[in-house]
């Protein structure tokens, strides 16, 4: 066991190296530097002193990945290549265009997203496979087919239209609380009941559906037939025998995104003002920060290969076929 | 003794399709306390459906729509279905066909049976562990104390049907239902299985309802026997009766399409055409359109019940006084089976066609951090076959063991690690791919399941033709070419080849899901003979199928070899089948071959322990001429790692100290048969 | 000639899959096994009702999908006829007073005043501040105050009243062809969908089509003379953005879809049928793809695209063209993004095939890999292609809106449902609230993806009633 998970973070470094090449490519051999520069500067009346003194504030100045001036190994080194994608392997993501250090930005931010993203996730997953629970044990009745007409409906909206909605009915309506914005400490409750509540909301359509199907193929199974044939209540059947089941596919389905939970949500933080990663990566989108939207893309497929070997691990742990062999 | 099951008049329907399926239609039985009762049935004939039934487990879209089911007297149907559950693994229990997806996979097998204690009787703890230990042991597992903590995938397929089987004793039931129960396993487990089940009725004197299609599993363990036919049973018997003296003509024929020794040289009986749909309404007798002794009446009034004896009776006009009239007929037509003699050719020269020696084929496993290798699954492991031109060599054993892999090793479609395949003087291992693809079209392979080896999404003839079109086959097909005479096209070539093997030529047009297994096969042959094959692999092609339909392959099989003398390499764990069919027989254990022969020679006087125990464990239809079985311990090791020496040794009842060191060499007792067992050298233990 | 036809990227592409979809319904209909399962789908009431309000967003779709530049009268040189730069479609023509009927700025819907106040230069020349009267909707009104309501009714009666009546002559002649197709007379068919005796559920696409007709009906004749739902900041006409949103949806819905079907077909089969190298060399790029989160993987390629275009501005010759090679680029994104989990479905069902029999049997046949690939394993993929581009059809419309509102999606100049959100909601925080441009914007999306969502579930239960573990649309940029 020790041994496979071994192999798998064997696994996860080409798979790293793979992101950062295709990160390199986009991001510094699509366009040139001085592409990026004239874009930043205004295409118009831009000198070259300008796209120079641009690039050499941002390290941008040498060459990509061979570079001719130098001796030995700094002919490697003193690159763009390495100073800016292989640095990340370092977690060295270098500064933003504001100046700051992007690491510290995340080690600061990533407490925010946190915050709302671990509550949505649990609390989604708990209250979503109940939901489904209740339409499985009504099945073929009318409870069920309401409920998953119902859950197409809810996946058919757009989630910006749940956080809108959100926003004007319980805050713009009735008050309840803030619109948006965040404190720290213990006054951040306030502001996040009401993205958690629209979080939890808007992915119930589709999870709910998704893990109904999970639940009803297990339902077809023959050992639930056995589990009847011992004379066992309806209700035995469902929490003992398909439960334990249906739970190996969804919860390791759900593993792989724990770690993602770092980068928060885009749309939801900046709608509600949370100063956390998602925010964070959408204001650098908007004012296209290429240093960070790079780390940003990284550090995800980072968390991401993370979640694949947390996913593996928990086969093992929740599964015993796999445990044991 | 006294009724304990009385089912009557039992319709159920399922509301599957666009018209209903009467699954079960006006069934009537009773099964007495402690006897065994057996309802025999070809597939889709309602067997499962009234045990379903019987257990009120019908799937959501069964519904009993009319009848009774009284246990002891109570009405199953009218009670609540709170009540019903109290009853379920209590009084009735039941065991499925499949052990591997009849027990929930995440649970232990203590757990799993400890439902049924806690349900049942309220045992908790202590006393509840020490129970489920004394079923385990009674059940026969050995080291139950540890294994009652493991889960399903760690027991082999007999085991985990001990398992089932001790989840329905542990409600100590009255009755039990045992659907297909030894269906998924092999004869020896089998025998065990079986064996195990007469013993815990004698003991624990339940009822048992046995579900089988096999007429030599019912001979084994029923007292009674009801065969069952689209929805309803025709007739019923006390065993010996039965056996003895078949009356119905379903029944009858279906012993007569069983294969055997006896069969050799004539065709077997065949029942023609299929079960029929049981979404159609019947009007007359339901066996009438496949009957050769139906007359008018049989068409269009269903037959009632006829006494032969008191304890015999049947659902057939034969018996009735209308019958009186066509009696003389009756006899005559009783005499007009099928015969058909087919002449063995002992002229075909004997020179081998194909010569296998040594074949071997070895699976990596891969294992560690890097995947290095870190052993092999010796699938095959130097097994030597020779077959002649238009004989027939029967490959012989359990499933496992490694034939299916010998065969598909002979047409190269695994490479073989070692070994050399010798097909008419060229030999195939390492053969270029072109070299080898101009050989194809000699050696064919015809496969197991008939629901898979068609493509679905071609039609018949684009099935047919692939071959010919990818091996470049001239028109002027051998069997096209008898027909006809004359240059063909394709499609007339098609045409013939699906008269060959008893389809109409305009089924050409359409699509593998509109034919039913037995067709499909035919069509599967079809497919082979169209590029003139002389070697034909046939790797279990009546396994799937019913008896009826499998005397249909058969035959076709036999006549087919008669006509354009094939030689096959017969693939099975059916023992019948292989009396019937095969001139020699090579039986493989674990990768290798352990004895091989003539067929007489090797099934009359086995020499090699597992031959013996194989045979023995065969049940047998006719009663007096019961073999003692020999018991078997334990499962097929795995070919990961086989056991030392001999590799049957730790199963092997005559086994000696020598047996463990080395494999045994070849003792020939004639000039064609020899096995490999240190029973056998002069001087074992020098 | 007046005009000059513009064949856009994306035009092309979707008379490509009109095309394929036309060949595509030919070899069906001539392959009695393959109707089966368009059979049920046939059968199904949810998914013909779904697939009749799809037929009228296609359609629409279509009409904007024809582009043409007109001729500018020109007086000057007649040899030469200079065509405007402003790229139009064919349903921009027909749309033509939505279309120009611009407004200064906001206006509610049915309005007959702006939103805001305007100081007003009275003939005295004395000024006042107040709502201005509309230039277009509700012109024709003396006094709005006290005619409005009742105007308003009117002519959401006569509407109604067209609407009916085209849906008197539609269902006539609908009825009339299914009685000559089967040989039957008039009424006697008419009575079949009446009590709901016919195989296909017309009686449920005639209730949803008369639905559809009143609705239209009423707006085409309010909309020539009011906003019904109201004007944006730069006064145009949200129905008409509503209505042109429509044909963005499609092509992010269809053609992505198309783009990467090719790949994750070839790659996912090659995969799982050949094993070995070429499968570890296919999984490895899936998985890295994969592994990058999608929202951040196009975010970074359409910045990147961005600073493309700003350095090559001489490539587009409109502003149209631009525009829709956004468009088009931001489909091979969504398509990388999205092909990897096709492709590892199919690789999974190439395993399981490779070992049946029927392959086997091809292989002890000699046939050769690609033809073995062509016409065993391809055939016996075909369903699960088919069920996974009706459900991404539905998620990636969704995931549009939420691209543009992030800032990577659609040119900015093109109209989408994304930026109609997007502009709208900057106004949220206006007192009082402009609210119509979201209404229209989600009951445009809300209906399109709902009837899309329910012919992919008719769809998936015709032709696979087993394999439910595709019900799962996986949604990418659901707030977390």
């Amino acid at each position: 066991m020790l041994n496979y998970i071994i192999r798998r973070i064997f696994y996860a470094i080409p798979i790293l190296i793979g992101v950062n090449l295709i990160t390199f490519t986009l991001f510094f051999v699509v366009n040139t530097p001085d592409d990026m520069a004239r874009m930043h500067l205004g295409t118009k009346r831009v000198t070259p002193e300008a796209i120079t003194k641009w690039k050499q504030e941002r390290g941008y100045d040498k060459p990509l990945v061979f570079n001719t001036t130098e001796e030995g190994a700094r002919k490697f080194i003193q690159t763009i290549f390495f100073e800016k994608s292989a640095a990340m392997f370092a977690f060295n993501f270098g500064r933003a265009d504001d100046g700051r250090d992007i690491s510290h930005e995340i080690k600061t931010r990533m407490l925010p997203s946190l915050a709302i993203a671990l509550p949505v996730f649990f609390l989604g997953l708990v209250i979503h496979i109940t939901f489904a629970l209740v339409m499985v044990f009504f099945r073929a009745t009318y409870i069920d087919f309401w409920g998953v007409v119902f859950c197409v409906a809810l996946m058919s909206i757009s989630s910006l239209f749940y956080i809108i909605g959100g926003q004007f009915l319980i805050s713009k309506l009735w008050h309840l609380v803030p619109v948006s914005g965040f404190s720290d400490g213990l006054d951040a409750g306030k502001f996040l009941v009401l993205p958690v509540i629209i979080g939890v909301i808007s992915g119930a359509g589709a999870s709910t559906r998704w893990y109904r199907t999970i639940f009803l193929e297990e339902m077809g199974k023959d050992y639930v037939r056995t589990a009847r044939a011992k004379g066992l209540p309806e209700t035995l059947v469902l929490f003992r025998h398909v439960l334990r089941n249906a739970l190996i596919p969804i919860l390791t389905g759900a593993v792989v995104v724990i770690p993602l939970l770092f980068l928060g949500s885009l749309i939801a933080e900046s709608f509600f003002g949370i100063p956390g990663l998602g925010s964070y990566t959408i204001d650098a989108i908007n004012s296209q920060d290429f240093a960070v939207v790079r780390a940003m893309v990284f550090l995800g497929s980072f968390l991401y290969i993370i979640g694949l070997i947390l996913t593996d691990i928990s086969y093992t742990l929740v599964d015993p076929r796999i445990r044991l062999e | 003794m006294t009724s304990l099951l009385q089912v009557d008049n039992l319709k159920t329907i399922l509301n599957a399709s666009v018209t209903p399926v009467r699954a079960v239609n006006g069934l009537s039985l009773q099964i007495l306390r402690g006897e065994t009762f057996a309802l025999l049935g070809e597939s889709g004939c309602g067997k499962s459906m009234a045990a379903l039934s019987v257990m009120r487990l019908l799937p959501e879209v069964g519904e009993i729509v009319s009848g009774s089911i009284r246990l002891s007297g109570k009405d199953l149907l009218s009670m609540p279905e709170t009540d019903m559950r109290r009853i379920r693994g209590k009084r009735i229990s039941m065991i499925f066909q499949e052990p591997m997806l009849s027990l929930n996979p995440v649970l232990t097998v203590a757990e799993q049976i400890g439902e049924v204690l806690e349900r049942h009787f309220d045992l908790h703890g202590v006393m509840l562990q020490k129970r489920i230990l004394e079923i385990l042991n009674q059940v026969g597992i050995p080291d139950a104390t540890r294994r009652m903590s493991e889960y399903p995938f760690q027991f082999s397929g007999g085991m985990k049907q001990r398992v089932m089987i001790a989840m329905a004793l542990a409600g100590e039931p009255e009755l039990l239902i045992a659907d297909e129960p030894t269906t998924a396993l092999d004869v020896t487990i089998q025998a065990q299985v079986l064996d195990l089940m007469r013993d815990l009725q004698r003991q624990k004197g339940m009822a048992i309802l046995l579900i089988t299609h096999d007429l030599g599993v019912v001979a084994e363990m029923a007292h009674r026997i009801a065969v069952m036919y689209a929805g309803e049973i025709v007739e019923m018997a006390e065993r010996d009766d039965f056996f003895r003296n078949p009356a119905h003509p379903y029944s009858q024929k279906l012993f007569a399409a069983l294969p055997g020794r006896t069969k050799r040289n004539q065709g077997l009986a065949v029942i023609s055409g299929n079960v029929p749909s049981l979404s159609i309404k019947f009007v007359g007798c339901r066996f009438a359109d496949r009957c050769d002794q139906a007359w008018d009446l049989c068409k269009t009034i269903a037959p009632a019940w006829s006494k032969i004896n008191p304890k015999h009776q049947v659902r057939c006009h034969l018996y009735s006084n209308e019958a009186e009239a066509r009696f003389q007929n009756q006899i005559k037509d009783k005499k007009s089976y099928s015969k058909k003699n087919f002449v063995s050719q002992e002229s075909i020269d004997n020179s081998k066609l194909l010569n296998v020696i040594n074949l071997k084929v070895h699976f990596p496993i891969h294992k560690g951090l890097i995947k290095r290798v870190a052993g092999y699954v010796k699938a095959v492991d130097g097994v030597s076959l020779a077959i002649s031109r238009g004989r027939t060599l029967a490959l012989v054993g359990e499933s496992g063991c490694g034939k299916t892999t010998v065969g598909k090793g002979i047409l190269q479609l695994i490479t073989p690690t070692a070994g050399s395949v010798c097909y008419d003087g060229l030999e195939l291992v390492g053969l270029d791919r072109k070299r080898l693809r101009a050989k194809r079209a000699e050696f064919q392979i015809i496969f197991q399941d008939p629901y898979s080896s068609l493509n679905p999404r071609m039609r018949i003839i684009d099935i047919i033709e692939e071959g010919m079109n990818a091996l470049n086959t001239k028109a002027e097909s051998e069997i096209g070419n008898r027909v006809h005479q004359s240059n063909l096209s394709k499609e007339q070539v098609v045409d013939a080849l699906l008269q060959r093997v008893g389809l109409l030529p305009e089924t050409k047009w359409r699509y593998p899901h509109e034919f039913s297994g037995g067709q499909r096969q035919r069509i599967a042959i079809a497919r082979t003979l169209a590029v003139n094959p002389k070697l034909l692999i046939c790797d279990e092609p009546t396994s799937a199928l019913d008896v009826s339909v499998q005397a249909q392959i058969l035959n076709l099989l036999k006549e087919l070899q008669s006509s354009l003398a094939l030689a096959y390499l017969f693939i099975t764990h059916n023992i019948s089948v292989v009396e019937y069919l095969a001139d020699e027989i090579a039986v493989m254990y674990l990768g290798r071959i352990v004895e091989q022969g003539n067929v007489s020679e090797v099934l009359e006087d086995p020499k090699h322990p597992y031959t013996q125990a194989l045979l023995s464990a065969v049940p047998e239809i006719e009663p007096k001429s019961k073999r003692a079985v020999i018991h078997l311990f334990g499962d097929l090791p795995s070919p990961a790692n086989p056991p030392s020496g001999c590799h049957f040794h730790p199963r092997c009842p005559k086994a000696m100290p020598v047996c463990s060191n080395d494999y045994p060499k070849v003792i020939n007792f004639s000039s064609s048969h020899s096995a490999r067992c240190y029973l056998y050298e002069q001087s074992p233990f020098s | 000639m007046p005009f000059k036809l513009v064949i856009l990227w994306t035009d092309a592409l979707i008379y490509l899959l009109l095309v394929l979809v036309i060949f595509f319904v030919w070899f069906v209909r001539h392959n009695e096994h393959l109707l089966v399962p368009w059979r049920r789908v046939g059968h199904s009431v949810s998914g013909m009702m779904a697939l009749t309000v799809l037929t009228i967003f296609i359609t629409i779709g279509l009409l904007d999908t024809v582009h043409f530049r007109p001729a500018i009268e020109n007086n000057s040189s007649t040899y030469s006829k200079v065509y405007g730069v402003q790229v139009l479609s064919l349903f921009d023509v027909i749309a033509t007073p939505l279309r120009t009927s611009v407004e200064k700025t906001y206006s509610a819907p049915f309005a007959a005043h702006l939103y805001t106040k305007e100081t007003i230069e009275l003939s005295g020349g004395s000024q006042i501040r107040e709502f201005p009267r509309l230039k277009f909707g509700g012109a024709h009104l003396y006094d709005p105050e006290t005619q409005l309501v009742a105007d308003v009714i009117w002519r959401t009666v006569v509407g109604i009243g067209f609407g009916i009546f085209i849906w008197c002559v539609f269902v006539a002649s609908i009825v009339m062809l299914i009685a000559y197709r089967c040989g039957k007379k008039f009424k006697q068919t008419f009575f079949a969908i009446f009590y709901n005796e016919t195989e296909i559920p017309w009686r449920a696409i005639f209730i949803m089509l008369a639905l559809i007709l009143v609705l239209l009906g009423s707006a085409l004749v309010l909309s020539s003379y009011y906003h019904i739902f109201g004007t944006d900041k730069v006064g145009q006409d949200v129905f008409y953005q509503s209505l042109k949103s429509i044909r963005t949806g499609l092509v992010i819905g269809t053609l992505t879809t198309l783009i990467m079907l090719p790949f994750a077909l070839l790659l996912g089969i090659m995969a799982g049928y050949f094993r070995g190298w070429i499968d570890d060399v296919i999984q490895y790029i899936y998985t890295t793809l994969s592994s990058i989160p999608s929202v951040l993987l196009i975010a970074a390629a359409v910045l990147m695209m961005q600073v493309y275009m700003e350095s090559h501005p001489e490539f587009f010759d409109t502003i149209a063209a631009r525009a829709d090679l956004r468009l088009l680029f931001l489909c091979i994104i969504l398509g990388v993004t999205s092909w990897t989990s096709l492709c590892r479905l199919l690789r999974g069902e190439a395993l399981k095939l490779r070992e049946m029999e029927y392959i086997q049997a091809a292989h002890a046949f000699g046939v050769s890999h690609w033809r073995i690939i062509s016409r065993h394993i391809l055939p016996n993929v075909m369903h699960i292609v088919l069920i996974a581009t009706v459900m991404d059809f539905s998620g990636l419309v969704l995931a549009e809106a939420v691209l543009s509102y992030v800032g990577v999606g659609v040119d900015p100049s093109m109209i989408s449902f994304g930026t109609m959100i997007n502009a709208a909601r900057m106004e949220m925080a206006r007192e009082p609230m402009v609210w119509w441009a979201l209404l229209s914007s989600f009951s445009f999306m809300f209906t399109l993806v709902l009837s899309a969502n329910l012919f992919a579930d008719a769809v998936q239960d015709a032709f696979n009633p087993r394999v439910k573990t595709l019900t799962f649309v996986d949604r990418k940029f659901a707030p977390r």
